[in-house]
């Protein structure tokens, strides 16, 4: 009944495996990022920062860089707003119509990307929105809003709702309540969304590569200088994409496994 | 109590009409407006409002669009199968085999690649899977000689792994660790064997949350063009990379948006039929 020893540690080693198999390209990406060799092999050359100088002195890199931040951040702010609005009518409304707004609100993750790409594309077009900045902001808060909502959602699910009600019942009006309820109730869950969703953005490559034109965010730099050629320069940029996003990540993460608190007075 | 000014439309309304607004004009409106699309006329390299079937007809006859659409298919079935049968001893050990706090720690650490950079992840396979790479120089180091892999379906697949593998697991992770436990006693209490208690218990047990995690295989393998391109050698190419050099070789907007349609009737197809099989009741 209790498992032999030995398949217990035959189990273990294997997820190790599997386990190696997922980081192997993160961790390999960081250590040839350091490596002198032109194309990375074993054994190593030696130990250099040169071609994080390379990309540390490229024009395009900073803009490209600078274009990314702009993007993710207010891709972040505005789908978190919606995501919100969308966990919070969720949590509190039935209506006629509700799992029409469900499918609404969760559904875009679940297109591929290259398709959502080739929509926004033609859509974009007709409001001579092509090849804008804006239009991968807009692009990337269709992407990203449902995270946000869904990690909001998750946050509500611990709040008991009679205290939204004691709010109004002790003469709060709705948006008093809100203020001072629901937002501080579930604001870790807001800044982890927030984190989310700029990770999210941040690495999207597919939509922005198509709708961006000349404005190239930093993963649709690296998407143009791989074309199939081994190129130092992407280990040096994908260590610094990986630690922004595993960085964000890991913030949203440890804010959302924060247990419940009984929510102060209210 | 309610009470007349505290539960007013304005406030519901200010909550759900951004989502509606937002998703309404930029989700459903490049969707219907991509089928919309695959009907306009294309001339002298201008897209013109029409309905002509001839993209359609067009797409649809050339070999090279099945072959691409059989291709596709393949990759994405042996991606699904593989990632599902890799995982599964590993979801199992986390389910059963490891405290919460450690399951809780393994999911944490799984979320990470999920929304970490697939392109970089991508670039890092080639420089570990190329002929002159790190994989080869172990190989040639212990003897074994240098194994093509770059440039193959191998390398394809093992880019859709890179991609579906965090997600599989901890799909395949929740599902059975939400079976209840007193089933797997009881079957080892009748005497059933471990294997046997995993294929007769646990699997029917967890049925709905595996073929979730499997058809979310599918359908990112399915849409993904990164592996194919850069890990496959892109030839012959997936309906993806279709897609990716029709609208950057040209014009030909419509004859993409037949490609892409294609791809979500298969995708819609596949899905429904797995989650209908998933809820149906067990014998």
């Amino acid at each position: 009944m209790t498992m032999g020893s030995a398949s217990t540690w035959a189990l273990r080693f294997y997820a190790a495996l599997v386990f190696a198999f997922v980081f192997a390209p993160i961790v390999t990406a960081v250590i040839f990022s350091f490596d002198t060799n032109r194309f990375p092999s074993l054994p190593m050359g030696g130990l250099t920062t040169h071609w994080y100088e390379l990309i540390g002195g490229d024009a395009n890199v900073w803009e490209a860089a600078r274009i990314s931040l702009v993007v993710s951040v207010t891709s972040a702010v505005l789908a978190t707003i919606i995501g919100f609005g969308g966990a919070y009518t969720d949590f509190r409304y039935n209506f006629v119509g509700k799992s029409l707004f469900l499918g609404l609100a969760l559904l875009p993750p679940t297109i591929p990307l290259i398709i959502m790409a080739v929509a926004m594309l033609g859509w974009f077009a007709n409001f001579n929105l092509s090849g804008q900045v804006i239009s991968i902001v807009i692009a990337h808060t269709v992407l990203t809003a449902p995270f946000a909502m869904a990690v909001i959602r998750l946050r509500l699910n611990q709040m008991d709702p009679s205290l939204e009600a004691a709010a109004w019942n002790m003469g709060a009006s709705e948006w008093r309540a809100m203020r001072e309820v629901i937002i501080p109730f579930t604001l870790p869950a807001i800044i982890s969304a927030l984190c989310l969703t700029a990770a999210v953005s941040f690495d999207e490559f597919a939509i922005a590569w198509f709708v961006s034109g000349l404005n190239k965010t930093i993963p649709v730099f690296i998407l143009e200088i791989f074309t199939g050629n081994v190129d130092p320069r992407v280990n040096a940029i994908g260590s610094f994409v990986f630690l922004t996003s595993v960085t964000l990540i890991v913030v949203s993460q440890l804010l959302l496994m924060q247990r419940s608190k009984p929510a102060g007075a209210a | 109590m309610p009470e007349r000014n505290s539960h007013s439309s304005a406030y519901a309304w200010t909550w759900r009409l951004p989502m509606i607004l937002w998703q309404g004009l930029f989700f459903v409106g490049p969707l219907v407006f991509m089928v919309a699309m695959s009907f306009f006329f294309v001339k002298n390299y201008r897209m013109q409002p029409a309905f002509v079937l001839d993209n359609w007809a067009n797409i649809l006859s050339k070999p090279f669009f099945w072959n691409a659409y059989a291709l596709t298919l393949q990759l994405a079935v042996i991606s699904t199968i593989v990632a599902s049968i890799l995982a599964f001893p590993v979801s199992y050990f986390l389910a059963f085999k490891v405290s919460d706090t450690a399951r809780r720690w393994a999911v944490f650490f799984l979320i990470i690649p999920f929304f970490t950079s697939y392109l970089v992840r991508t670039y890092s396979w080639q420089v570990l899977l190329a002929e002159n790479g790190v994989l080869n120089s172990i190989f040639r180091f212990v003897g074994i000689g240098t194994i093509t892999m770059l440039n193959t379906k191998f390398a394809t697949i093992v880019g859709y792994l890179t991609l579906c593998l965090p997600l599989v697991l901890i799909l395949q992770t929740f599902s059975l660790a939400n079976i209840d436990k007193r089933l797997v006693e009881a079957a080892y209490n009748l005497g059933s064997g471990r294997l046997n208690a995993v294929f007769q218990v646990i699997i029917p047990a967890a049925k709905t949350g595996l073929v979730v995690a499997a058809v979310f295989t599918f359908i990112l393998s399915f849409g993904d063009f990164v592996s194919p391109y850069y890990l496959g050698g892109s030839k012959p190419p997936t309906l993806s990379i279709l897609i990716v050099d029709t609208v950057k070789s040209g014009q030909q907007w419509p004859r993409s948006a037949v490609v892409a349609i294609c791809m979500i009737i298969t995708l819609l197809t596949v899905a429904f039929g797995a989650i209908g099989y998933a809820y149906r009741k067990r014998a």
